[in-house]
């Protein structure tokens, strides 16, 4: 229940929170098979295609790796590994209802520094095959990074301006009376859009484009390319566990435990950004740039005036 | 924890000094990346968190921007083949050897005060406070100045002027930009 206090469970339950996150993430990327198979075949076989990631993940892992001549293997490797772990360090400071891994007083600041992991991670993952196709994706990320990330900052500064702490438990036990989605719904908005870019998804596909075979995972292969497509699933996983003690309550609601609370509104909000992926064209990263800069920076910033006014006049 | 600090302090040198072994731009800067993410780990161990973080935080994002211009200006071919990290090398290295002793003696021979009171409840505010107190109104006065200067640097620099864009009598709409952007301007 919100405003309950926080409290800290033992670094064992770490594996817990890895169980949930992977969960998350292959609910996730089954939906997205049904969905797949729902938009190219109809109805039909749709729900027997929800076990596609299970028949993918088989065929990568008997897959040999793919060498390229003079790759960058280090760097590959962790461009590959990476956003599983950064999607892993994200959730430990997201409470599953009054539990938290790591009840850390800069908690949003770390959760920021985390996707912006993914900037280093993805542009690795296209470096290090020596391949240029894959280089092309690695910057068509990184030009899409500039133009959604300072909107994400902006956003995630909303929060934690009305709970007056970087905490995200404080944070959650701030919006005991109305969450932060109903005063802050543009926040909100450019909050799920960086979701959306930092794990790769849907509009911010270009660096995966199949105009240039494949992007930054045009070389990977085998378990690398079961990583790194695991790792945006989780990643996506990670932000919808973010958005609900930051905009949509936490753990509050009627009935359910807290965190039973807190995994539904997860799943909902992560359903929600594997739907959109069908539903929202790729944008090119040059056009993006002045969408972000120029419309999602401003609402964020308006978004933020507006909570800073509340929060004066409030006090 | 001292073994902890101390493991990190290892991995910051070693990795900074990776930048200067390897041959490749991308590996010398997320060499250098590694490090600043160790500085930054340690800066959590002094309990500055939120300097501790943010360092992370920026250091990697200014990296990744970094690697880009790395490899889009430096050495002949543009750095994509392997290259060496380092040049003038007697000269660099008579001038690290000579930092690195005026330092290390420094931190050796002075008489380090012993501490008087206790740390502060909060030291991220204690520090803000520290270094920008009596400043606070001058750094408010100066941030939109610098802003300024570079709005207009930019606009005197760029060869193309608003007749350029909007037409000789400036009405033109949509300005005629060479790189379209997405809000259809």
């Amino acid at each position: 229940m919100p405003g309950e206090p926080i409290n800290v469970v033992g670094p064992a339950w770490a594996i817990v929170a890895l169980l949930i996150l992977g969960g998350l993430a292959l609910m996730a990327s089954m939906f997205d098979g049904v969905l797949a198979a729902r938009s190219s075949s109809g109805t039909s076989g749709a729900l027997r295609q929800s076990t596609r990631p299970f028949d993918e993940a088989a065929r990568l892992m008997r897959q040999r790796r793919r060498t390229t001549v003079k790759a960058d293997r280090p760097l590959w490797r962790i461009g590959g590994a990476g956003l599983l772990v950064a999607a892993a360090l994200m959730v430990t400071v997201v409470p599953l209802g009054e539990w938290t891994l790591f009840d850390f007083d800069v908690g949003v600041v770390w959760f920021n520094a985390m996707d912006v992991m993914v900037w280093a991670v993805v542009w690795l993952a296209g470096w290090g095959a020596n391949s240029t196709h894959s280089l092309v994706g690695g910057y068509r990320f990184l030009a899409h990074n500039l133009g959604y990330e300072l909107p994400l900052m902006f956003a995630l500064v909303c929060p934690a301006i009305a709970a007056a702490s970087l905490n995200v438990g404080v944070v959650q036990s701030a919006q005991e009376n109305l969450w932060f989605v109903v005063w802050m719904p543009l926040a909100f908005v450019v909050y799920l859009i960086g979701v959306l870019g930092f794990s790769v998804w849907g509009p911010f596909t270009p660096a995966f484009g199949a105009d240039i075979a494949g992007g930054a995972q045009a070389e990977l292969s085998g378990v690398d390319r079961l990583l790194f497509n695991a790792g945006r699933y989780a990643l996506l996983a990670a932000g919808a566990a973010f958005a609900v003690p930051m905009f949509l309550g936490g753990g509050a609601g009627p009935l359910l435990p807290a965190w039973a609370w807190t995994l539904v509104k997860t799943l909902v909000v992560l359903a929600a950004l594997v739907w959109l992926r069908r539903k929202v064209p790729a944008v090119r990263p040059d056009k993006f740039m002045e969408i972000g800069w120029l419309v999602l920076l401003s609402a964020a910033l308006l978004q933020m005036l507006v909570v800073s006014v509340v929060v004066v006049v409030g006090s | 924890m001292v073994v902890a600090f101390i493991i990190l302090g290892v991995i910051a040198i070693l990795s900074g000094a990776a930048v200067f072994w390897v041959d490749s731009m991308a590996r010398a800067t997320y060499a250098l990346a590694l490090s600043f993410i160790a500085v930054g780990v340690q800066v959590l161990f002094l309990a500055q968190n939120y300097v501790g973080v943010i360092t992370i935080l920026m250091m990697v994002m200014e990296m990744a921007i970094m690697a880009v211009y790395m490899v889009m200006f430096m050495g002949m071919n543009p750095a994509l083949m392997p290259m060496s990290m380092v040049h003038s090398k007697k000269a660099s290295l008579i001038v690290a050897i000579t930092t690195f002793v005026a330092l290390t003696a420094g931190i050796l021979l002075i008489d380090w005060p012993s501490r008087r009171g206790a740390p502060a409840a909060d030291v991220t505010a204690a520090l803000g406070e520290a270094l920008m107190g009596s400043k606070m109104l001058v750094m408010a006065v100066i941030s939109p100045v610098m802003v300024a200067t570079i709005v207009a640097g930019v606009s005197l620099a760029h060869h193309r002027t608003r007749y350029d864009r909007f037409g000789d009598d400036l009405t033109e709409r949509p300005a005629r930009d060479p790189q379209p952007g997405g809000v259809g301007r």
